[in-house]
């Protein structure tokens, strides 16, 4: 388990200066620069400029930019934003909570719909309930995250009006951050109404944004325990005369979490650019709104930073899952 | 009457309007204590049988039968829970291949103990005794250290002795070993059949055998049941039916065996092979492959006729010189 480990971790080196590389190649590909932008509309003198991007060493050589910014984030600096002047580090993980709330409830949402759908769809296969689950989670699936956001908001929202249309919680509340999380952090100040506010704001973020994971989820339950339920050992367990039930959810589901849980882990991704979309609409003040507001005002080391921290954490997480299934797999476990 | 009793048992797959026998009409019983080998080619129904006994034929698959009785209780009439309290229990199965029997995301001990909390109860810890007692019984060495072992980790003998261990762990009164060594090395299938036979002898258990190794029929069974497409072509004492086999198949089966003739020409004298979904002939279903056939076996199939020597389902049965009686 740990050469396992250290060999995964190693292999993050490569990773992370193909990120830096492209993110660092992106960003200055788009025309315009910070000055410029935050100058707006009443434009700058061309030497106040040049003095300017002087001063934050963009008037060097690229690779020179792309050396120095290396340089300095080895050390733990990523520089600070352009726009506010706070370091980049400290700006991400305020607003990273924000996201990771947003992303569990959505990825809690596929998981708690989407496993048991599947399984039943693998008992029932060929049923009526089958074919809608594989008819409304390829639906799902191509569905494009605005147009159904703006579908849902216009229903539950504007025409219903059970859902607010924006931000985290309604503006009448205050709450110490303590952990960043707002659920937790308004039940720590033991503000119920403040908590329900919350729990309100998250509904419709978190359907749109779990709503790919939750096909996807589906799905693969349902084709991996169609695949399981054949085995002989399922046979065997049932001529023990166990329940259905406990053949289902105790040997059958077990070997068939063991592609599911990868498929999760590497939804991970798709979710946190997923959120960037969600956020956007929604006003959600994380991380993915905070980097397209970045990339706008072309704040090069806010983009960079962020897109450097997105990527890190999706391959840590991706090594967590790896190791949780192993965890579920024993022939992993003992591979080595 | 016998401890089990399947009358006219049939299994079928496909379509309603075409449906597949599977199994056609098959009848046998196993008394208390007794050793019943079910030989045939592959495809012959055998398996079948025996999951139907089980209750583990699926939809579409479609079970029929006059009686299905073990024990005095009906197995048809019972509900899925009733069947789930003798199947695991009093009926137990161990299976062809045990290198994929095994769950292979749970230790060696939890399998087996699963069963007995099923079925015996008790505490956890007499859970472990009792399975520790048992991976001795089926000869594994160090039981202590093998019982948290998961199935990856065990050879295909160690691992269909822990399927033995787990089908004996409720004291069956029925085992069904279904090809029990087909899979395991030659080595290995001589122990593995001795472990079968001696808990037979010491548990007192009905064993239904079903194998296509007739040496292994000649050595352990006290009654053979011959099956070919599904049916029953021949039923009789293990002894009667060496000597002077009454069917055609039968004796083709035994003329393949190496005492009787060359072991290459293994049914040499039965070109072809068992008729599947969409060549079953009319008549008889042998009368393709039968060197006796007559037009009678090609119109009109042959019904079991049973005598005190036991059943054959022939025309011409063969008299005791091995020529067919018109
Ligand atoms: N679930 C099923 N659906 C359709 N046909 C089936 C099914 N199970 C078995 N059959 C068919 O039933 C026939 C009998 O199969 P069975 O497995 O009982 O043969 P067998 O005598 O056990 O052969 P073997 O010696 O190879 O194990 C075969 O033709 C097989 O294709
Ligand atoms: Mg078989």
């Amino acid at each position: 388990m740990l050469s396992f480990v250290l060999r995964r971790v190693g292999l993050l080196v490569p990773t992370f200066i193909g990120v830096t590389l492209i993110a660092f190649a992106l960003i200055h590909l788009i025309p315009g620069d910070p000055i410029e932008l935050l100058a707006g509309e009443r434009g700058i003198d061309p030497a106040r400029h040049a003095q300017l991007m002087r001063e934050m060493g963009f008037d060097q050589p690229l690779w020179q930019q792309y050396l120095n910014y290396i340089g300095a984030a080895l050390q733990g600096d990523l520089g600070r934003s352009i726009k506010t002047r706070e370091p980049v580090l400290t700006e991400f993980f305020t607003l990273f909570p924000a996201t990771i709330e947003l992303s569990l409830c959505a990825m809690l949402f596929a998981v708690v719909i989407g496993l048991p759908v599947g399984i039943l769809a693998a008992i029932r296969r060929g049923s009526v309930f089958d074919h809608t689950v594989m008819g409304v989670s390829l639906a799902g699936y191509s569905m494009p995250i605005f147009w159904w956001a703006l579908l849902l908001i216009l229903v539950f929202s504007v025409n219903l009006g059970w859902t607010p249309v924006s931000g985290r919680i309604a503006v009448a509340y205050f709450v110490e951050p303590v952990t960043g999380f707002m659920l937790i952090d308004t039940l720590l100040a033991g503000d119920t109404d403040a908590f329900a506010s919350a729990l309100h704001h998250l509904v419709l973020p978190s359907i749109v944004l779990g709503t790919i994971p939750l096909a996807v989820v589906a799905r693969m339950t349902r084709s991996s325990m169609m695949e399981v339920i054949r085995e002989d050992y399922i046979r065997v367990a049932r001529a023990k005369g166990l329940s259905q039930t406990r053949v289902i959810l105790v040997h059958a589901l077990r070997n068939a979490l063991i592609p599911v849980v990868t498929v999760i882990g590497l939804q991970i991704g798709t979710l946190l650019a997923g959120a960037i979309l969600t956020e956007t609409i929604f006003a959600w003040p994380g991380v993915g709104k905070w980097l397209v507001d970045s990339i706008s005002r072309r704040d090069y080391p806010a983009v960079q930073g962020g897109i450097l921290l997105v990527a890190a954490v999706v391959m840590l997480v991706n090594l967590l899952v790896d190791m949780l299934y192993g965890l579920i797999n024993p022939r992993i476990r003992h591979a080595r | 009457m016998a401890m089990l009793e399947i009358d006219r048992l049939t299994v079928e797959f496909g379509r309603e309007e075409a449906p597949f026998r599977a199994v056609d009409g098959v009848s046998l019983s196993v008394d208390r204590g007794e050793v019943v080998g079910i030989v045939g080619e592959s495809g012959s129904g055998k398996s079948v049988t025996s999951l139907a006994l089980m209750g583990l034929i699926d939809y579409p698959g479609r079970v029929r039968a006059e009686r299905l009785r073990f024990d005095g209780q009906d197995l048809l009439a019972a509900s899925d829970r009733q069947r789930r309290r003798i199947v695991g229990k009093d009926i137990a199965m161990i299976f062809q291949d045990p290198m994929t029997s095994l769950n292979p995301c749970y230790t060696v001990g939890f399998q087996i103990m699963e069963a007995l909390a099923v079925h015996a109860g008790g505490s956890r810890a007499e859970r472990r005794t009792r399975t520790l007692e048992l991976l001795e019984q089926v000869g594994i060495p160090d039981p202590a250290s093998r019982i948290d072992a998961y199935p990856h980790q065990l050879s295909g003998g160690m691992s269909q002795r822990v399927m033995i261990a787990m089908a004996i762990a409720c004291n069956p009164s029925l085992l069904i070993a279904d090809e029990p060594t087909t899979a395991l090395d030659v080595t290995i299938q001589a122990q593995i059949m001795d472990l079968l036979r001696e808990l037979q002898t010491r548990n007192r258990m009905g064993l239904m055998l079903i194998t296509h190794d007739l040496a292994v029929v000649a050595e352990s069974c006290q009654r053979i049941v011959v099956m070919y497409a599904g049916q029953v072509v021949e039923t009789g004492a293990v002894e009667a039916v060496f000597a002077a086999p009454r069917h055609p198949y039968t004796a083709a089966l035994l003329a393949s065996l190496p005492e009787h003739g060359s072991y290459k020409s293994r049914l040499a004298s039965l070109p072809g092979v068992v008729p599947g979904q969409y060549d079953r002939p009319r008549g008889c279903l042998l009368n393709p492959r039968c060197p006796h056939a007559t037009e009678r076996c090609r119109a009109e199939a042959p019904q079991l006729r049973s005598d005190d020597r036991g059943g054959v389902r022939c025309h011409t049965p063969l008299a005791a010189d091995g020529r067919p009686t018109p």
